[in-house]
């Protein structure tokens, strides 16, 4: 099944207006970031998720670059298929100039936390382990959206999502989530790759910076953005900005950046860091973390989890 | 002609074909075939990408992204590996990915076997592929050849199925065709039409179908594989011209028909005739000369089911015993119901009966297949297990 995209219009978007995401997505807000950063050069693989399937309804498409969807969890082998046809031509290419110009081409593959931590873990553990020259991209909302908000292995402590979901009963259940969010970031370092970095929507200059980065980066790459889902974390279609900034505030989720394998770029938290609670509150999915008193102890729970990247960091100056 | 394990003639086969990515995962016993394309390419033999998946699925998958972005790809694998490919080759089909894997086939688990039988295949008959049977080397060696014509100019993928063991580790002589007089035979890139991934003309492939388009695009899919019936009969007489002029056969009691989809062996007015896939035509061929009245239809051609050339053939026939290496749990063998379907469909008059032969290794005896001719012109049953 192939669509046609839309003629490309004089604007720079690569990814084009029309799409169906809420008002507000924070993944959309990323994933222009980050299409506009790639530019027109690229070959991208997309994970079924909310990203998929607002862009694309049959036969229309807002991509603006060549694009492919297969299915939840192989974004990264489709995109390791890719990268090998590339690499195939480039050694065959008749002329430097053809040569170059397959050089260039960016190989891009994404999904949603859904797609990376959990079902697509060992497909893109695969494609590190080849060493591809390969972006991996996830954009993390910290659940499965696009069928309705369930826990995945990035959601975080105490969040409420309809399979981790507050309850009144008196076991640790009644508190939201309570799986340990799973350190992606520490999982792809462990896989050698030469660049990973931590970035949010709120930031769309710094994705861009990291996109660019990455692109001059050999061999695979891993960038993850905290994109706020409207109905998931229950906030207002003109807060997903805000409370992705929260989240760097907060130290809860520091924006950073490791090249070969060291730390090389964090952003700071200021003097007297923000509270989580003031990411908290806003966001409807920690709503009943406020009520009662076990509750309160999650918070403190979450707080300490902030202030310990804080001062592993060294971002509190 | 040279004498061949069946695995290393398919290796060789493919190297002749020339694809630009193979990727794969080692199961028994569909291991000597990526071994020895492994080999090749560490030897300078060959030029593909050859990419170490960390799982069938993966394996599928990387294909997959290797067609969509322009490769000729191939992979091969058995059993449980195809079991675990199966949602990506439902994928490949509805994508129209012109992909071509080798299934070795074997038993499915539980209890685990590494043994011959059909029932991987026969498990993902309707994912959307092609599905050709091979009865010896020199036709698998024919039928991967032809795959690769087939899906090149539909954009429909293709299986090859060889019993796992009896065709992949035995050796018999054969003859592979060399790599120019492949190349010659198989569409050139600029004649295909299949769209790729690429920046100069970006497309979007995979979109999202609401209700309001999926049914036709479905319905389009069927129809091309059953249209394809015509193209894999031209091509075959195509293939038989320039590189066969003649099938291997076992003797010469009679002369075979074989239009690619079929092959039928046997007196011409038979009265009992055995239908089955696979290497064991083979013997139930040397049992039919034993026979004044009895034959054997080989469905060489499994998906698109050669419905037309089976039901011209039993349509005046007594009884047919539809032989499965295979059994669709609480229903009966899958290619007894096709074949039964028939007789609906045409109101044929012929008693048929399907047995389930040969599951995880059984050897498949003349005994058995004596018995089942005789089965055959007696009693009616569903479900008839010949273990012994
Ligand atoms: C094998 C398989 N299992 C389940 C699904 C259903 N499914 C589709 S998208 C999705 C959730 C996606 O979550 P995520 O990757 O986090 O992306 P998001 O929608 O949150 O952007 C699920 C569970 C599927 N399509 N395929
Ligand atoms: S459900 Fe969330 S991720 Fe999906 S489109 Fe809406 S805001 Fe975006
Ligand atoms: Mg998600």
């Amino acid at each position: 099944m192939k669509s046609k995209q839309k003629k490309q219009s004089t604007n720079k978007n690569m990814i084009a207006p029309g799409h169906k995401a809420c008002a507000g997505c924070g993944q959309m807000i990323a994933a222009k970031a980050v299409a506009n950063a790639l530019g027109e050069d690229v070959i991208i693989a997309n994970a079924t998720g909310c990203l998929e399937v607002t862009t694309t309804p049959y036969p229309q498409s807002s991509w603006r670059m060549p694009w492919i969807h297969s299915l939840f969890e192989n974004a990264s082998a489709i995109s390791s298929g890719i990268r090998a046809t590339l690499d195939y031509k480039i050694k065959h290419a008749k002329t430097k100039k053809e040569k170059q110009k397959l050089e260039n081409i960016k190989v891009v593959a994404q999904g949603g936390d859904g797609a990376t931590f959990d079902i697509g873990f060992g497909l893109i553990s695969g494609m590190w382990e080849r060493k591809e020259n390969i972006i991996y991209i996830c954009y993390n909302n910290e659940a499965y959206s696009n069928t309705g908000i369930q826990a995945s292995g990035a959601t975080p402590w105490g969040a409420n999502t309809t399979t981790s979901p507050a309850g009144s009963g008196s076991s640790i259940d009644a508190i939201g989530s309570h799986q340990r969010k799973k350190d992606m970031l520490a999982l792809a370092l462990a896989h050698g790759l030469n660049y990973v970095a931590q970035t949010t929507a709120g930031h769309p200059q710094d994705i861009a910076n990291k996109i660019k980065k990455a692109k001059q980066t050999k061999g695979p790459s891993y960038i993850q953005i905290l994109s706020p889902c409207i109905p998931g974390w229950k906030i207002k279609s003109n807060q997903s900005i805000k409370v992705a900034k929260l989240a760097a505030k907060t130290g809860l989720y520091p924006v950073l950046e490791y090249e070969n394998a060291k730390l090389t770029n964090v952003m700071k938290v200021e003097d007297n860091p923000l509270k989580v609670d003031e990411y908290l509150k806003i966001q409807g999915r920690f709503k009943h973390l406020f009520k009662n008193k076990r509750g309160r102890k999650q918070i403190k729970y979450i707080q300490s989890i902030a202030d310990e990247n804080i001062k592993k960091l060294e971002i509190g100056k | 002609m040279q004498i061949l394990e069946g695995s290393r003639a398919i290796a060789y086969t493919i190297k002749n074909i020339s694809p630009e990515v193979i990727s794969a995962y080692p199961i028994t016993p569909q291991t000597h075939i990526v071994e020895d394309l492994a080999q090749f390419k560490a030897d300078d033999k060959a030029d593909y990408e050859y990419v170490l998946a960390e799982s069938e699925f993966a394996a599928a998958s990387i294909i997959a992204g290797a067609s969509s972005a322009g490769s000729r790809v191939y992979s091969a694998t058995s059993s449980q590996g195809l079991l675990l490919m199966s949602e990506v080759l439902f994928n490949i089909a509805g994508m129209r990915l012109p992909i071509i894997i080798t299934c070795a086939n074997r038993g499915v688990s539980a209890p685990i076997t590494i043994w011959n039988d059909h029932q991987d295949a026969v498990t993902i008959r309707d994912a959307g592929w092609i599905m050709f049977f091979a009865e010896n080397h020199q036709e698998s060696v024919q039928q991967h050849i032809l795959a690769y014509k087939i899906a090149e100019k539909l954009n429909l993928p293709v299986m090859i199925n060889i019993d796992g063991y009896i065709l992949t580790h035995s050796y018999e002589p054969v003859f592979i065709p060399n790599a120019s007089k492949i190349k010659k035979f198989l569409l050139k890139k600029a004649d295909t039409n299949t769209k790729l991934l690429d920046p100069q003309k970006p497309i979007t492939m995979g979109a999202f179908a609401s209700p309001n388009y999926y049914m036709e695009i479905r319905q389009k899919l069927h129809q091309d594989i059953m249209t394809s019936a015509e193209v894999i009969k031209n091509e075959y007489e195509k293939y038989i011209k320039i590189f066969q002029p003649k099938n291997r056969d076992h003797n010469n009691k009679y002369k075979s028909f074989d239009n690619g989809l079929i092959e039928y062996y046997g007196p011409p007015e038979p009265q009992t005739i055995l239908i089955a896939k696979g290497s064991v035509v083979g013997t139930i061929k040397e049992m039919v000369d034993n026979y004044k009245k009895v034959g054997v239809i080989k469905v060489k051609v499994y998906r698109p089911f050669p419905e037309e050339e089976i039901k011209n053939i039993i349509k005046k026939v007594k009884n047919v015993a539809v032989l499965d290496k295979s059994i669709s749990l609480g229903q009966e063998g899958p290619l007894a119901l096709d074949v039964k379907a028939l007789k609906a469909t045409y109101e044929l008059k012929s008693k048929i009966q399907g047995f389930v032969v040969g599951l995880g290794g059984r050897d498949i005896t003349q005994k058995m297949i004596k018995d089942i001719i005789s089965l055959s012109q007696k009693q009616s049953s569903k479900n008839i297990f010949i273990c012994k």
